[in-house]
This record gives structure tokens, sequence and C-alpha cells, in this order.
């Protein structure tokens, strides 16, 4: 026994646990409960059918249903119900066959495959490739042509050429489970191979099986059923599925009903079996994705946002300024979670005024983002602003429409976004890309917009214009897809920029590059900026004012020089500390004990208690407000969320 | 590109031996061999024998596989057991029908597929359900079933649309799609059930992409967002599965073709099936071969139109 094993013990998923998962969807207990039913009325036909398959009664020619004849009887007197069961024989006879090749076949190879590897699994992947490149029918038919009308030799066939599709399945199922811990721990500790490949990989890879070979079952009867409506296979006035559905066409015009109970018994049980393959299906996935589902559901979010009042009063948020470009007031933002909604953003608010670039700062998991992209209405589905209000200039945004949303975004508001590669279309060019987006808010020509393109590059300090043009997204470096986003989003000339982590994805002195052309593009277009990021190098880079942010909630909210000179929050002043940039490099980078609760678990109090070294018992009594404080310019350019802030400020000095 | 779509014919040379050798020692392994067919169960030993020797069937078997591949390539598919034409002139009359039902299957798939795919991507609600419910429908009626009850409502009923036969293209291009409506329907009715499920699914998942989100924030409006921008980043698992719509749709006009009494190959491959004219059968399973192998190229083709990493590359 070695270590590995020791140490990694994992349990094998046991076959029954899936099987009786399979059994607690209603769908697949009925399809098979019906299929079991359904072979012993067959088999047991000879007992329990009313009459004999071929006994005619021409007195009683196409009687519809009646006490005698629960089915009714066909153009001979014949009666149905048992015509089914005798013919349901050979039908479901076909059937097993037919699966049966296909598993003594597909299975003994695919694992071959998938557990060898090398060339056994190369030879056995063209050969698979091959076979389902066959069109099958017209095989089934030539062997029907050779072998008289053996419908067994039929079956047999289209079992075989249906093996490539399972080899397939079986093939891909041994290799995931190949290399998981628990096989490899068997095999370390000395089990051999063929214990390995009975005892751990064969009930693993059974689901996929069953549902295969379920879902063939449906196709296999289809087939066999074809067949013997196309008298092949089965010779006339044998009993069939398929030749009473012909010989109910052939009365077409003098009675339909003979059609029904034929083809609904071949539809009925070609449901049961793709209906019993689904279940098993969906029990198998639900199996291995149990532990990884998300908590999160999606929810069809309502045609236009409520903006409710929040329901405790608050201070009132800042008032429009002359020169506020964008006013946000009180903001919140809600999930649905499976528990009903849960608040991301708290109530938060803030002006931008024209040129300004603010920041907002904090760790990830704080609302940043998605209090960004609440400002374009740009939130998953299953997010909603769920009270305040987001001014630009003096129109509320949140009592807009989709539509009118839809004509503010790109001209009075444009967004820029972290990874600029995976932003862009990647089945168009670049250029076209933008042109639509510039044709989107001018309405110029296609010549014209082309130009506009060149502009928008060359304004962006994209070296190539033309060249950059004709290229798609993933044919360029991460700086300079940030750059044809940030074209995009220029190219609507919008008041507001709102650029989320813009600079997260890429290299350093890229980064550089890409702050640098943010500063140079607002003073050229006195464009305001909102820039999410967690980083303060940045801040103190291009921002004039910040915002931080902490589980949703504004925490603290200063001019840059400020914040830096004198942060007043712990937060703030715990962030500042471990900024790499900041350190002196005596001892360990300083970190926030820590993380951030999920938005579920946020307490009423003070959130950010429980990781603060200034927190004392009244910190969790009450709600703390966002307070103006005093800051060196005058009365109200800074607002703090803490009641011992005075406390914070000299102990950075200490 | 035009290397993969090279490999792409060159990977259908072995798939064509292997279905033609198969049929070939089919034909050659049974009693019920061509000989006999010719000669009849009445047919004299001699006869029987004298035959055998004119057709070289007494031959070693490669031999004779050598010899059918040579006349293969220089076009001769032998001629029909039965009516003693070639099959090559039986078959190309004939092939008009097949592909005109088929190609119109495969495009009415893939347009109310897509369809309904989308709007269910976009929409869910009443169309996302009744797609479910298509699907399940879809699968669970067999085609020649469903070709029985469409000719009972909309042709011997309502007398909308002729129950049976087939008018050329070249005769009347509006009579010819009158006559293959209801063929082209009963061979679609699943096929469109699949494009819809794999739109959906593939649109969900575009619609979800970060590019997606740029869009809207730059102002690109929904429509052009859900028909250009995401249909065209999902199309690409869309066209594979219309390629397995039209493989599957060639196989089912044996079905079909049976049911309104098409003079296209289905019909012919159930006649020579119950008439044992193994060459005819052969020539068919030819062709349906080649046909697949043709959408097999045409789809490498579509994909890298679809995929400017392919098309770059």
């Amino acid at each position: 026994m070695s270590e590995i094993a020791v140490v990694a013990r994992p349990q094998a998923p046991s076959t029954g646990r899936f099987l009786r998962r399979a059994l607690r969807k209603p769908l697949g207990v009925i399809s098979a409960a019906y299929l079991v039913l359904l072979t012993l009325a067959c088999v047991l036909a000879p007992l329990i059918a009313p009459y004999a398959p071929l006994d005619e009664d021409l007195t009683h020619v196409q009687g519809g249903p009646s006490g005698a004849h629960l089915l009714g009887t066909d153009e001979l007197g014949r009666d149905v119900v048992s015509r089914l069961l005798y013919g349901g024989q050979l039908t479901l006879l076909g059937v097993v066959e037919c699966v049966a090749v296909l598993l003594i076949i597909s299975l003994p190879v695919g694992l071959a495959a998938g557990y060898l590897g090398g060339w056994v699994d190369r030879a056995v992947s063209a050969a698979v490739d091959l076979l389902l490149s066959v069109p099958g029918i017209i095989v089934v038919l030539a062997v029907l042509a050779v072998f008289g009308s053996s419908m067994t030799a039929a079956m047999v066939t289209f079992g075989v050429l249906g093996s490539a599709g399972v080899i397939r399945v079986v093939r891909s199922a041994v290799l995931s489970v190949r290399e998981e811990l628990y096989v490899a721990a068997a095999r370390v500790s000395g089990v051999t191979e063929p214990r390995i490949v009975v005892r751990h990989i064969l009930p693993r890879i059974a689901g996929p099986v069953i549902v295969q070979a379920s879902l063939f079952a449906a196709i296999a009867l289809a087939i066999q059923t074809g067949l013997s409506f196309l008298s092949l296979g089965v010779a006339p006035p044998a009993p069939s599925w398929g030749g009473m559905v012909g010989e109910a066409a052939s009365l077409i015009d003098q009675d339909g009903w003979l059609l029904v109970p034929s083809g609904g018994i071949i539809a009925l049980t070609i449901l049961a079996f793709g209906l019993m393959g689904d279940a098993v299906r969906d029990a198998t996935v639900e199996g291995w994705s149990a532990r990884s589902a998300p908590a999160i559901r999606t929810v069809r979010r309502p045609a236009s946002p409520t903006s409710t009042p929040a329901s405790v009063p608050i201070p009132a948020g800042p008032e429009p300024g002359d020169d506020a470009v964008l006013t946000v007031r009180d903001l919140s933002v809600s999930f649905d979670a499976q528990d009903g909604p849960v608040t991301v953003v708290d109530r938060v608010s803030f002006t931008l005024g024209a040129g300004e670039v603010l920041g907002i700062v904090g760790e990830s998991g704080c609302g940043k983002s998605v209090t960004a992209l609440s400002l374009l209405q740009l939130l998953p589905p299953n997010g909603r602003i769920s009270g305040g209000r987001v001014l630009l200039g003096d129109q509320d945004l949140t009592a807009m429409s989709e539509r009118q949303i839809a004509n503010l975004r790109g001209n009075a508001m444009a967004m820029v976004f972290q990874e600029p590669t995976v932003s862009l279309d990647p089945s168009f060019l670049v250029g076209a890309q933008v042109a639509e987006v510039v044709r989107r808010h001018d309405r110029v020509s296609r010549a014209a917009a082309r130009r506009r393109v060149l502009e928008l590059f060359e304004q962006v300090r994209l070296p190539d214009p033309a060249g950059t043009a004709r290229r798609y997204p993933h044919e360029l470096s991460g700086g300079m897809a940030q750059r044809v986003c940030l074209a995009l989003a220029l190219a609507g000339r919008p008041s507001v920029l709102i650029a989320d982590e813009p600079t997260t994805a890429l290299d350093v002195t890229v980064q550089a590059e890409i702050l640098g052309l943010l500063r140079q593009l607002r003073d050229e277009t006195e464009m305001s900026i909102i820039l999410v990021t967690h980083d303060w190098g940045v801040v103190a880079d291009i921002c004039d004012r910040a915002l931080v942010m902490y589980a949703g909630q504004v925490v603290e909210q200063a001019q840059v020089g400020a914040l830096f000179r004198e942060p007043r929050h712990p937060y703030t002043l715990g962030l500042q500390d471990c900024n790499p940039q900041r350190w002196t490099g005596d001892g360990d980078l300083p970190v926030i004990p820590g993380t951030v609760l999920p938005p579920a678990s946020w307490p009423t109090s003070c959130r950010f208690r429980v990781r603060c070294r200034f927190a004392e018992s009244d910190c969790g009594l009450t709600p703390i407000p966002l307070e103006h404080s005093t800051g060196e310019h005058g009365a109200d350019d800074r607002e703090v969320r803490c009641i011992h802030w005075h406390e914070v400020a000299p102990a950075r000095s200490a | 590109m035009r290397t993969l779509i090279i490999r792409r014919i060159a990977t259908a040379i072995p798939l064509i031996v292997a279905v033609t050798g198969v049929t070939f020692v089919l034909e050659s392994l049974v009693p019920g061999n061509t000989a006999r067919a010719i000669v009849g169960a009445s047919g004299s030993p001699a006869a029987y024998q004298r035959l055998r020797a004119e057709l070289g069937l007494n031959n070693p078997l490669w031999d004779q596989y050598w010899q059918y591949i040579n006349q293969l390539v220089h076009g001769n598919l032998g001629t029909s057991v039965f009516t003693g034409e070639p099959v090559s002139t039986l078959l190309n009359q004939r092939l008009p029908v097949t592909l005109s039902l088929v190609l119109l299957a495969t495009a009415f798939c893939a347009v109310v597929g897509v369809l309904l795919g989308v709007i269910s991507a976009v929409r869910g609600g009443i169309v996302g359900r009744a797609v479910e419910i298509l699907s399940l429908v879809g699968l669970a009626l067999p085609g020649f079933w469903v070709a029985i009850i469409l000719a009972a409502v909309f042709a011997v009923t309502l007398r909308i649309f002729p129950a049976t036969g087939y008018v050329p293209p070249s005769a009347s291009v509006s009579r010819w799609l009158w006559a293959l409506t209801l063929p082209v329907i009963a061979l679609g009715l699943a096929g469109v059930a699949s494009v819809a499920k794999q739109t959906r699914d593939s649109m969900k998942d575009t619609l979800a992409r970060e590019y997606i989100r740029t869009l809207r924030a730059s102002g690109i409006g929904r429509r052009s967002i859900i028909w250009k921008h995401a249909l065209r980043n999902g199309a690409i698992p869309v066209v594979t599965v219309l390629g397995l719509v039209f493989v599957s749709a060639l196989s089912s006009t044996v079905f079909v073709e049976a049911v309104f009494v098409l003079p296209g190959l289905g019909s012919m491959a159930v006649t020579a099936t119950s008439q044992h004219d193994i060459p005819v059968i052969e020539g068919i399973a030819l062709y349906f071969t080649v046909l697949v192998v043709i959408v097999n190229v045409l789809l490498d083709i579509v994909y890298g139109m679809l995929n400017p990493k392919v098309r770059r590359s």
C-alpha cells in the first residue's frame, strides 16, 4: 500500500446511486414501467391476447373500438389488440437484438480504446469515423436484399453500424474516469487491470452507456417498424407494428382510425425509450455536478427596474451640483438567489463633475463592478436595480425603458471592460465592429464611417490604424485590443466613460500606456471618467477623487490627496497599507485578515467589524451611517462610514 | 483551409472503399447472389454455372472486387439484375428527386429551426416550451407515420397538396415545391427540433459572452446583437447539426419516398431490396456515401467561413 493510496482514498461513485436518482424522475419511472408492462404483455400474448393474430371475422370488418374488440378490427376483421401484442414480439425482439449487438461490440472496443490508448485508440477512432459516415439504412437494405427477408440480420447489422457512436461515448467516459484519483489509487495499490476495469471503470461509465443504449433502442424501434412498414423483413399476414401502419395507410381514404393504435404504440414506445434515456442522463449529470451547482438561479428580469425607496431612512446624498454630469443617489442593486433577492450594492451615492476622474476602489466582491454595470443597466439577467436613482444631467436613467437606455449607451455613457481580448466579437474585423458603432451613433455612409474609424484609431494611438482595422480580435495583443475597445467606447463621443479595471489584465508596461492614454483622452475631450480598480497606484496616478467600497457600501469618499494623506476609514487604511508600492520591504507585506463575506451574510451593523483592528463593542450595535466629516478644504468634501474614524488617521503615523 | 478540404476529400477514399467493400462482400457471401437472381429459382444448375463463369463469380474474391473497383472508376456501376439497364443511368434519373427532397428538408430545418431556436433563447416562454414538445414529438413519431398522417389530412381530406407524384422543377417550380411540401415536412420534423434546440443552447451561450456586453454598452441595438453577432458566433454547432440533419433526411427518404410514391433513390432502394437487385443497392450505397462526403466537405468550408481563426491559419 503506497502513500498515495492512503492519502487519496476517494470513494468511487456507485452505479446504484444514479439509478436510484433516475427512478426519482416521474417521467423516467413511467417510461420504464410502460416498457416492462409492454414487454410482459407481448411475451405473454398467447395467454392474454383475446384472439389469435390471424383470426379473421369478415362480419366485423374495420369495426371501431367496442367491448369485444377494444381497439377495433382491421380490414379482414382481425382484432387490433391481439395483433399489436403478437406484432410487438417481433418488434421488441428486433430492438433487443440490435441493442445487444451494439453493447457487445461497443463496450469492449470503447473500453480498450479509452483504457489502452496509443495505437489501439487511433485505430478505433479511425474506424469509428469511417462507420459514422456510412449511410446505415442503405447498408441494412443491402443486407436484407442479400439475406432474403431476415429481420434479425437487418437488426444485427444496424446494431453493428450504431456501435460507432457508442464506442465514442464509452471511450471518452473511460478517458475521464481513468485519470481520477480513486482509479489511480487502485492502480498504485496493485489491483490488476481487469479488476480495475470491472470494479472501478464499468460502474462509472454505466450511466452514459445506459443513456446511449436507451436512445439507440428508440432509433432501432423506428427502423424496425419502418422496415416492416415497407414489408421488408416481415412477410404479411404475420402481424407487425409497422406492417399494421402500412395496412392502415392503404385504407386511408375510408377510415383513419386504424392508424391511431398502430402509430400510437410505436410513438409511445419510442418516446418511452427516449424519456428513459433522458432521465438516466439527467440523473447522471446531477450526480456529477451536484456539488458544483451554482447557488444563483437565473431569473427573468422584470421589464423595468423598480425604484422603490430604501426602507431605512438614510442621510440625503449629495445634491446635483451645477457641474455634475452624473449624479447617483442611494443606488441599490440586488441579485436573485435561491433564497430570494440579495442586495449586493447598498445605497451608493456620488456625483461626477465634468472632466472629473472618479475612482471606485475595493477588494473583489465589494460591489465595485456591479455598481459600474448598473449605471448603464448592463447587469446580468438575475440582477436588477432595486432602489435609488441614476441621474445623467437631469434625466433619470432608472425610470427609462430598455429602449431609451439603449439609446444613451455609447453616446452619453460608454464603458470599457477588464478583458479586452474577449470584449471584442471574434467573428468580425475590428474595423467593422467599430464602424458599426460609429454608424449607430452618427448615421453616416459606410465610407465616412470607415474614415471615422481610422480617426478613432489614431485618437487611441494605435500605431497602424488601417492595418489594425483589417484584423480580427485574436490577431491583436491585449494592449492593442484595449485601445480598440477604447475607440469603440469613444465612437459615440460619450460624456462619461466607465472603465472597469481597464488595465488589470494587461502587462505592467502596457498598463501605464493605457492609463496615460486615458489621461490624454480626458484632457482632449473633457470626458468624465469612472475608474473601477483595486490598484491604489492607478488611483494615485489618474483619479481626482475616490470612493472606497466595502461589502456593497461606500465606506469612504474623498479627494485623492486627502485620502492618501489621511485615510479615515480603517478599511481604506488597511488597503493602503497592503499596497505593495508602499511597502518598505521590512517584514511581511501587511494584509487585512479575513475575506469579504458573501452578500447574504452581511450584518446590519458595521460590515468591516470582524476584520477591523479598531473595532469596539459599539460597532456591532446599529447600522453605521455614512457621515460628512470635515476635511481640510471645508465642510462637505469627504465622507466616512466609521464611528471611530478619529482614531484611524493617527494610527497611520504610528 | 485548402489543406483541410483536401484532407477531408482524402479521408473519403477509405470510406468509399469500405462501403463498396462491405456491400461487395455481402453480395458474394450469400446464396441469393446475382447469378441465382438472374437465372431464377427454377433455372437449371448448368445455366447457373455458365452464368457464374460469365460474370466472373468463380474468380477469387479480391479479383472480383478489383474488377468492380476498376469498373467503378470508369463510371460503370454494373447493370440492374431486374431491368438490365445500367445502374448509373437508373440512379442518375432518380438522383434529382432525392436531392430536391433532402436539400429542401435541410433548408426547411435551417430556417424554421434557427427561427424557433433564436426566439426561445431570447424570449423563452411559450416558444421555448413548444420547442421542447416538438423535440419530443419529433423524436417519438416515426417519419413514415408522420408522412401518412400528413397525406391523410392535407392531401386526402383537405385536398390542399397532392398525395403522390413528383414534378421536376424544369417543368414548373411552383408545382415542384407543391408536390414536395408534405414530404419535406415529414422528413424535416425531427430535424427542426434538433436544430432549434442546438440554436437555443448555443445562442444562450453566446449571449452571455463579454463581447455581447461590450456591444450593448456601445449602444448597438438588440436586433443586430441577436441576429448578427450572437447568431454568427453561435452558428458553428448549428451548422454541425444541419449536416447531421442532412444525413438523417437522406436515410429517411427510404421511408418517405415510399409513402408519397416519389421516384427517388430511397424508393428505388426499397424496390431493389425486395427484388434482390444487388448492383442497384450497391450503387445507391455508393451515391449516398458520396453525398455524405460532399456534405462533410461543404461543412468544413462553412466552418472556415464562420470562424476567422480557421480561415486565417
